[in-house]
């Protein structure tokens, strides 16, 4: 079972560029804070997809732990963030993030 | 390489998918595609782990959570579909940002930034699932997790729980308040009527 990778990893690293700015796209298009924290988790899963696609090549196991923390980190995000946004949404009965400005000067 | 090109396509359509969509529901299913793509991605690499974390955690919790959350947020009036998108006045600059971003990378990749790569990769094993001493396995990624990356590994542990922490006084706070506060105001209101007519 001695498969070779025969997809170079320059591919993997493209293809992960590609998704990561898909992601930052959406963060900047979009007002809609959940599509936002889901373009966020977009840019984490293309950095996960870099890590293991050098673990690979490496051979090595640090990539692979390295994707798991940012997994568990993402995990983090994503609930934190989707409690600020109910907290808003309760204090402001708005989840467009143009109208929340309650910090402008 | 087909399965490669097959899985490329379905995942940047699905990220796209995730993006445009007008409703965050659809948002999410696309993203539930993407992230199953991804995790397929990753058996491609030999990530066995990291294939099961990425269903378990992302498709079964974080997606769970943004459907508890969606569901929860346009119970009412539906807050989403109001207002305009910022489609039409942010697409240059977003454009011009995401591709001078690209443009950076692809540029460092082709000046040569994977040459410092071994250039003779050597075999995997792939499809010997569960074997210690095979890159990738579910084994040998245990004993390296909880062996030479052990105090990562309780570092996350310690974010998780502060995370946890931070949500309970986030959303806590916010279940608690309205009818702490409605209760502080209404006596703060039937008592300053009282000091008015001292006056």
């Amino acid at each position: 079972m001695n498969a070779p990778m025969d997809v170079d990893v320059s591919y993997y690293v493209v293809l992960s560029t590609v998704i990561f700015f898909i992601g930052v796209g959406g963060v900047i298009l979009r007002r809609n804070p959940l599509i936002m924290l889901m373009a966020i988790e977009l840019m984490f899963n293309a950095a996960n997809l870099a890590l293991i696609a050098f673990a690979r090549v490496w051979m090595n196991d640090a990539g692979q732990i390295f994707a798991f923390l940012v997994i568990t980190v993402a995990a983090s995000e994503a609930a934190i963030g989707l409690a600020i946004v109910v907290v808003v949404f309760r204090r402001a009965k708005n989840v467009d993030v143009d109208e929340v400005a309650g910090l402008r000067g | 390489m087909t399965l490669f090109w097959a899985l490329a396509v379905a995942l940047v359509a699905t990220a796209v998918f995730t993006v445009t969509q007008r409703s965050p529901v659809y948002s999410v299913v696309g993203l539930l595609a993407n992230f199953v793509v991804l995790a397929t991605l990753y058996l491609t690499l030999n990530a066995e782990f990291i294939f099961v974390m990425q269903i378990i955690v992302y498709a079964g919790a974080i997606l769970v959570l943004f459907v508890f959350v969606i569901s929860l947020l346009s119970a009412g009036t539906g807050p989403f579909s109001e207002g305009p998108n910022r489609m039409p006045r942010a697409l240059l600059p977003a454009a011009l940002v995401a591709l001078a971003g690209f443009g950076f990378l692809i540029y460092g990749l082709a000046r040569g930034a994977l040459g410092i790569l071994p250039p003779h990769v050597a075999t995997s094993h792939a499809g010997e699932v569960g074997q210690s001493g095979v890159f990738g396995s579910v084994a040998d990624f245990g004993v390296a997790l909880f062996s030479t990356h052990l105090l990562p590994f309780e570092i996350t542990a310690f974010i998780l729980m502060v995370a946890v922490i931070g949500v309970v006084v986030l959303a806590g706070e916010a279940a608690l308040a309205p009818t702490r506060g409605h209760h502080v105001r209404r006596r703060v209101q039937e008592r300053e009527p009282i000091v008015k007519a001292e006056r």
